[in-house]
């Protein structure tokens, strides 16, 4: 028993400097030459940098709108709703979200708002929508900025992310990007 | 037109991107289970030259003696010794995170009852989180828990490895007592050889996905809409690659694997969840390698699969059906049920994760599971009440051994044959074992979830908060959180207000229960089987490698599950499902 305790802590301590400390540091070591030096990734808007995984929140009626968030856009502290799938209040919610689309986007149908846009993401950063919440919102924003929708729908095209290796997943629109794109629109 | 076309092929990419997720586990699975058996057997591998003088400074640093084999309960001893060590490690670290250097962002230290949880919690391969990593762990606390990643994860392979060993024919013995190999050689291998190495490989590999990996405090940015935002980094790759390859689960960030930064692209989600099941499903490979049984580890195989489809098909197609009470609303849901869920991702591999995650004892999301349909809801408990269609690692075969045991005693008595497994007489001292260890499961939980409803119930000026739903899904917040804890699982229905005395303690004490005796337990089996005289197989012994026989297993799991599940089930996601 006391050997076995004397072993434990030894063999504790030497997994600690290997698993936390060295371990660690080989990690370390690689970001230094990895992509943007270990930081996340990084896109260059004039004189900004953004995170391009990290949703930001653009609720104004000149930019494609990302998806609500249940923490609003906090992230220092991520996290969805946690709302069950039947909850009353949680349903008023999207009913709420969807009233003010409509409100916002005169002339959509109802039953072309998808649902991603009106519902929270698991992380409160989910930095995409999907290319149909993007074309949705297409006739608001040329409206609001003078363009043309054929023009803008390309736009939404060219930023449509394809499924991995064009048969995996999902397709989706980082908003970010796509929005950095349409402000650089002269 | 148009946009049904678009529907029609998004619908397949998603399908037949976890189709791809499940063949790259096969394709991997297979030769890593031979690996595996491999470096129990202590025989050379091609990363010899670098793990073995690894391996010697291991031992000399701690004075282990590898040439000393243990018995069954001198393994446990050393087991159970060092998993205490562990615990103190783990309070002192956590009570004290505060002025312990790596704290660049100035976390506060836990309070005593979650630092107990928390403790528990990582040590028993758990990782339930009743904190937020952004906000409640310095980056020592990351590193740290980070270590009990490998080494609880490595000490249930090497435990696993005692019973391989155990029910092997043909072993030396001292004294009557079977000897089964040393504890920490097995451990260490298990640490070295197989954690770390897969580990280091994904973790660049995530790096290179725009994961971080940096000792940077938060970032303060200011939007495109002139918002000011802060963002939370750290050493998140080297982190997260264990965390889902020792079915640790937990998450760098709060949200786990949703985390756009901890899991950045549909490339990234496909590495993380195939490294769910990776070892659980190799180490039944490696069984068949070390008793030189292949058919034997494709029957369980078989099994554990056969289940985990069950669960899982239903899972994705609820997911991608969609909430019906959305679809009340009026909107379109081609994507599905969106709630709690990530664009990149999509609801099929969302909804498979949640089911990969509950089958063994990861424990990770990329989707809040408070949130998906209700009886997706159901089958991720139930993945969690069997806890052995994979499992953890190398602890998903224990149970699954408990249920082989039950098996073999029943087909024995519909028979009338002397219930044996692989030509050792199962007598009723390991039939008392294994039935407690297979009621252990459903009491602890059963009991936790009544206690916590009546305290709810009868008091709800002092318990009122606890939960985020009401009715019948607030009533599945509880039950998961009993179910995650007893299975050492870690995920949870988040909506629950869980950093609470109450739930901090009820929990802890659950995990401690729901590691350790089902550890023993097993242990205890087949090292008294191991000590019995060796039967030699004749046409009268009932053979535990055919079909029948893993159809016979499946029965138990099922009658074991459903009968002791069914009735709060019924309370829970069924209601919510037929309300």
């Amino acid at each position: 028993m006391k050997e076995n305790i004397v072993i434990a802590i030894r063999l504790t301590l030497v997994c600690l400097l290997f698993f936390s400390g060295i371990y660690t540091c080989i990690v370390l070591g690689i970001a230094q030459v990895a992509p943007n030096k270990g930081v996340g990734a990084l896109v260059k808007h004039g004189d900004k940098e953004y995170y391009s995984n990290i949703a930001q929140k653009f609720t104004e009626d000149k930019y494609f709108n990302s998806r609500p968030s249940a923490v609003g856009y906090n992230a220092a502290g991520a996290g969805g709703s946690n709302k069950g799938p039947t909850n009353p209040d949680y349903l008023k919610d999207v009913q709420s979200r969807i009233d003010s689309f409509l409100a916002h986007n005169p002339g959509v149908d109802k039953s072309a708002i998808p649902s991603d846009l009106v519902t929270a993401s698991g992380s409160g950063l989910d930095p995409h929508i999907s290319p149909q919440a993007a074309l949705v919102q297409v006739n608001r924003i040329a409206k609001v900025r003078n363009l043309s929708v054929a023009k803008l729908n390309e736009l939404v095209a060219a930023h449509t992310e394809k499924p991995l290796l064009g048969y995996l997943g999902t397709e989706r629109v980082n908003v970010l990007t796509l929005n950095i794109a349409l402000d650089l629109i002269k | 037109m148009i946009s049904k076309k678009i529907n029609y092929s998004i619908m397949n990419s998603e399908i037949v991107g976890i189709l791809a997720m499940f063949a790259l586990l096969l394709l991997l699975a297979i030769p890593l289970g031979r690996y595996i058996g491999k470096v129990f057997n202590l025989e050379t591998t091609w990363l010899d030259s670098i793990f073995n003088p690894l391996d010697r400074l291991f031992f000399r640093l701690s004075g282990v003696n590898t040439a000393k084999e243990m018995n069954w309960k001198q393994h446990l001893t050393a087991f159970l010794t060092i998993n205490l060590v562990w615990f103190l490690l783990a309070m002192f670290v956590l009570t004290n995170m505060s002025w312990l250097p790596l704290n660049p962002d100035g976390n506060p230290s836990m309070s005593a009852d979650l630092a107990f949880n928390t403790a528990v919690s990582f040590i028993s391969n758990t990782n339930l989180q009743h904190y937020s990593g952004e906000s409640g762990m310095s980056y020592m606390g990351q590193l740290v828990l980070m270590l009990f990643q490998f080494i609880s994860a490595g000490c249930g392979m090497a435990i696993c490895a005692v019973v391989f060993f155990a029910m092997k024919t043909q072993s030396e013995s001292e004294n009557g007592e079977k000897l089964l190999g040393n504890f920490y050689t097995l451990f260490i291998r298990s640490c070295t050889r197989i954690l770390f190495p897969i580990s280091l490989v994904v973790a660049v590999l995530l790096l290179w996905y725009g994961t971080p990996m940096t000792f940077k405090g938060k970032e303060t940015m200011i939007t495109m809409q002139g918002d000011t935002v802060q963002v939370s980094r750290g050493p998140v790759a080297a982190f997260v690659a264990i965390k889902q390859l020792g079915t640790n689960g937990g998450g760098f960030f709060g949200p786990n694997s949703a985390h756009p930064l901890e899991n950045p692209n549909y490339c990234t989600n496909i590495i993380q969840t195939v490294l769910i099941l990776l070892i659980p499903i190799s180490m039944v490979f490696a069984l068949g390698y070390i008793l030189k049984r292949r058919r034997l580890s494709w029957v369980i195989f078989g099994v554990m699969t056969f289940g985990f489809l069950l669960l899982a098909i239903p899972s994705v197609v609820m997911e991608m059906k969609g909430n019906p009470a959305i679809a009340k609303l009026g909107i379109q849901q081609n994507m599905g049920s969106m709630e709690g869920k990530e664009v990149r991702f999509g609801s099929a591999a969302s909804a498979y994760w949640a089911i990969n995650t509950t089958c063994t004892s990861n424990g990770s999301v990329n989707a809040m599971h408070d949130s998906v349909t209700p009886l997706t809801g159901m089958f991720a408990m139930l993945g969690m009440m069997i806890n052995a269609f994979y499992g953890g690692v190398g602890v998903g075969f224990l149970s699954f051994y408990i249920f082989i045991i039950l098996a073999v005693f029943i087909s024995g008595l519909m028979v009338g044959r002397t219930p044996e497994f692989l030509g050792k007489k199962i007598e009723a001292r390991e039939m008392k074992i294994a039935m407690i260890i297979a009621l252990l499961h459903p009491f602890l939980i059963l009991v936790g979830t009544a206690i916590s409803s009546y305290l709810y119930a009868h008091d709800q000026a002092t318990y009122g908060g606890w939960l985020n739903n009401p009715g019948y899904h607030g009533f599945g917040e509880m039950l998961y959180e009993f179910t995650s804890s007893s299975a050492n699982n870690g995920s949870g229905f988040e909506g629950l207000g869980d950093n609470t005395p109450f739930w901090n303690i009820a929990c802890g004490i659950v995990m401690l229960l729901g590691r350790y005796l089902p550890i023993i337990g097993p242990v205890a089996i087949a090292g008294i089987l191991a000590n019995k005289k060796y039967i030699p197989e004749s046409a009268g012994t009932l053979r535990t490698d055919t079909t029948t026989f893993g159809v016979m297993v499946f029965a138990v799991i099922a009658l074991v599950a459903a009968l002791s599940f069914f009735p709060a089930l019924t309370l829970g996601p069924l209601a919510e499902y037929f309300h």
